[in-house]
């Protein structure tokens, strides 16, 4: 689950990282507020979570009061690659004497936790390491040993930050790993880490990315739940449970287990289709997560056909047959479907689906064959 | 022959119970002729469940009834400290099955494992186990879309995908020697090299169908292996050639981080190191056959 900035920021301060004065706006009014509390000149930032929102205008420096309600008018309700922003995050406006970057990230190759840190800062950090690898100092942390102050001074000596941000860093850096080990964060990143000229050293940004797997022990995470939901499709998977991505064809597909729900859609592909999503309905899945499924893939309007894949392991095939008769009889279904069942107790399932099969509800012997039907079904 | 388990492997359920998801896969393991020697609760020593023995501990399961395998399907919250129980009493083949172990918890057990306990090999987790048709069973494999015999040694990511794997290859009549699903998860215990050095070395395994995914770098290492090592032809199929950058499908381990980890990459690596893949999985089914009835 990936943090709006000013989530990001809330997020650091738990753990002690620095960051600038500010608050968090839904209103003009709100924005005002919270700008002559931080203090002017302020940054009024628009909080989407796609990149590019500064050349997009959604971030404007403002010296007042008016100002600030220029700019919160002008950047919330704004369209941002297909995000629209509903809060903007002001903030003091930092004087900058330096920008570096700093993160924590796991390297899935060393199965180790990668800190990457560089005085080349405020760039992405793709094209650092592509212009300049040399900028990047990089550092393996063992989870069993975590990182101590003193192996964190050495690394920030490596990067070849200037002295006046060192110790800070290296404190700042210890407290990053703290974060991102006990937040459980996929992903822990400040881009800019600034230098002031006063010569202090803090959070300009926050990427935050949490480890859903570890909400259980993340009561406190309910709150960045509820800002979610950018894909209305998604809300609605996800208020039932199912794990779907929206996408943008035109076959809905339904699958059991991430690998085959994934072949899926490149099968589909393939045979020149377009899928509409992925869902994965899971292992063990019965008639009741069938129906949602299918309600689900339903409410999409660009759905002309719906490919259901199923090979039963956990997942018995009669139970999944029984669940499509159900939903079928729930809801009014707009477009036709296709099977394919094969797997534990699939000879049970064919029987059962066998008098309910018709020119909207087709069942073909393999995968291949009930791809190119349901491809072939969207394009009439 | 068969990799890592075999007819004498005897397995201990971690964290057994009557309602538990343990006793219900481990009596559908034992059913298919595993030796299920013992199982494990904290708080049902002494009991018997099914038939089955139930200890305090692994230790004490290990001591009384010489497992050396054990099988973990605890919730989430558990599993890091089951697999490092398991390890601690000696267990030398771990089989974790649990989805949704927070990552920082998987690295940390990983790299325990791999610092103390050496001599332990952790499946997955997120894995759906592993099969050597005729012989052991551990984890959430249907026993009967397994033939056994060999000679094609099967190694996965994806669970769903690696029964489809074994339903293409019993329906053309080809057994298998061991089937491993490593699992979705970003830190797997084993890995694809793992289990093609294992399949490399096992005499009656002749060829091998790899099944990997989106994300990471390791089917790309799997590759520089399968270059530098195999002597035995590899066909693989890679799924997720269509998966949209920057979203976690379904499995946590299978996301694509900007150019990093996508399928076209991991092909383009695989069939530059000779090995033959392809587009689907019922193709890469088809390619297996063919190697196979090549080798005669």
């Amino acid at each position: 689950m990936d943090l709006y900035e000013y989530q990001g920021k809330q997020y650091f301060s738990r753990f002690d990282i620095p960051t600038s004065a500010g608050g968090v706006a839904g209103t003009t009014a709100e924005a005002v507020v919270v700008a002559d509390a931080a203090g002017y000149p302020v940054v009024v930032k628009a909080q989407v979570k796609v990149g590019g929102r500064g050349k997009a205008g959604g971030i404007k420096l403002a010296a007042d009061a008016a100002e600030v309600t220029a700019a919160a008018d002008a950047i919330l309700g704004m369209d941002i690659k297909g995000h629209r922003v509903n809060v903007v995050w002001v903030e003091h406006a930092s004087d900058i004497e330096k920008e570096y970057y700093a993160s924590f990230t796991l390297d899935r190759t060393e199965k180790l936790h990668l800190g990457m840190l560089s005085a080349e800062g405020g760039v992405e950090i793709e094209e650092v390491a592509a212009n300049n690898p040399d900028a990047i100092a990089k550092i393996y942390v063992n989870p069993v040993d975590g990182l101590d102050i003193e192996t964190a001074r050495k690394w920030v000596d490596a990067a070849n930050l200037d002295d006046a941000a060192r110790e800070q860093t290296a404190e700042l850096l210890v407290n990053l790993y703290r974060c991102y080990v006990e937040g459980d964060c996929d992903l822990a990143e400040i881009n800019p880490l600034i230098l002031t000229p006063a010569g202090n050293v803090h959070a300009l940004d926050a990427k935050v990315t949490l480890d859903e797997n570890a909400s259980f022990r993340h009561p406190e995470w309910e709150e960045f739940a509820s800002s979610e939901g950018e894909d209305e499709r998604e809300t609605m998977a996800k208020a039932k449970g199912l794990n779907y991505i929206g996408l943008s064809g035109s076959v809905g597909i339904i699958a059991n287990g991430a690998g085959l729900a994934m072949s899926t859609l490149d099968v589909v592909t393939q045979v020149g289709g377009t899928a509409a999503n992925f869902l994965d309905i899971g292992g063990g899945a019965n008639a009741d997560v069938m129906a949602a499924a299918l309600e689900v893939i339903n409410a999409d309007p660009a759905v002309r056909s719906i490919f259901v894949n199923i090979f039963g392991g956990i997942t018995r095939v009669d139970e999944v047959a029984k669940g499509i008769i159900d939903a079928i009889d729930r809801v009014e279904l707009r477009s036709p479907i296709v099977l394919r069942l094969d797997g534990t107790n699939a000879e049970e399932g064919r029987t059962l689906l066998a008098s309910h099969l018709s020119d909207r509800l087709r069942a073909e012997p393999t995968m291949i064959e009930a791809a190119k039907r349901a491809v072939e079904m969207a394009g009439r | 022959m068969s990799i890592f388990v075999d007819e004498t492997t005897k397995v201990v359920i971690q964290g057994i119970s009557p309602t538990s998801q343990g006793l219900y896969h481990g009596l559908r393991n034992r059913a298919y002729g595993t030796q299920v020697v013992a199982g494990t609760n904290p708080g049902r020593g002494g009991e018997v469940i099914e038939g089955i023995d139930v200890y305090a501990t692994v230790a004490e399961a290990v001591d009384a009834t010489g497992a050396n395998a054990s099988f973990i399907s605890v919730p989430p919250r558990g599993a890091a400290s089951a697999i490092i129980e398991a390890a601690e009493a000696g267990i030398p083949f771990v089989v974790c099955i649990t989805e949704g172990i927070p990552a920082q918890d998987e690295a940390v057990a990983f790299n325990r494992l791999a610092r103390e306990f050496p001599a332990t090999r952790l499946l997955g987790p997120n894995c759906p186990g592993i099969i050597s048709p005729g012989k052991c069973n551990i984890g959430i494999t249907s026993g009967e879309i397994a033939m056994a015999g060999g000679p094609v040694g099967i190694v996965s990511r994806s669970g769903t995908l690696t029964y489809q794997a074994l339903h293409e290859l019993s329906q053309q009549g080809v057994g298998q020697t061991t089937c491993v699903g490593i699992g979705g998860d970003p830190v797997p215990g084993t890995n694809f090299i793992d289990c093609l050095a294992a399949f490399e070395a096992d005499s009656e395994t002749r060829a091998v169908m790899m099944i990997g995914e989106i994300g990471g770098s390791e089917e790309e290492r799997a590759a520089e292996f399968i270059a530098s090592h195999m002597t035995k032809p590899v066909a693989a199929y890679i799924a997720g050639v269509t998966a949209p950058p920057g979203r976690k499908m379904g499995h946590a381990g299978a996301i694509i981080s900007g150019s990093k980890g996508t399928a076209q990459a991991k092909m383009d690596a695989l069939a530059a190191a000779g090995v033959k893949v392809a587009q689907n999985p019922t193709d890469c089914g088809e390619l297996i056959v063919e190697i196979v009835k090549g080798l005669d």
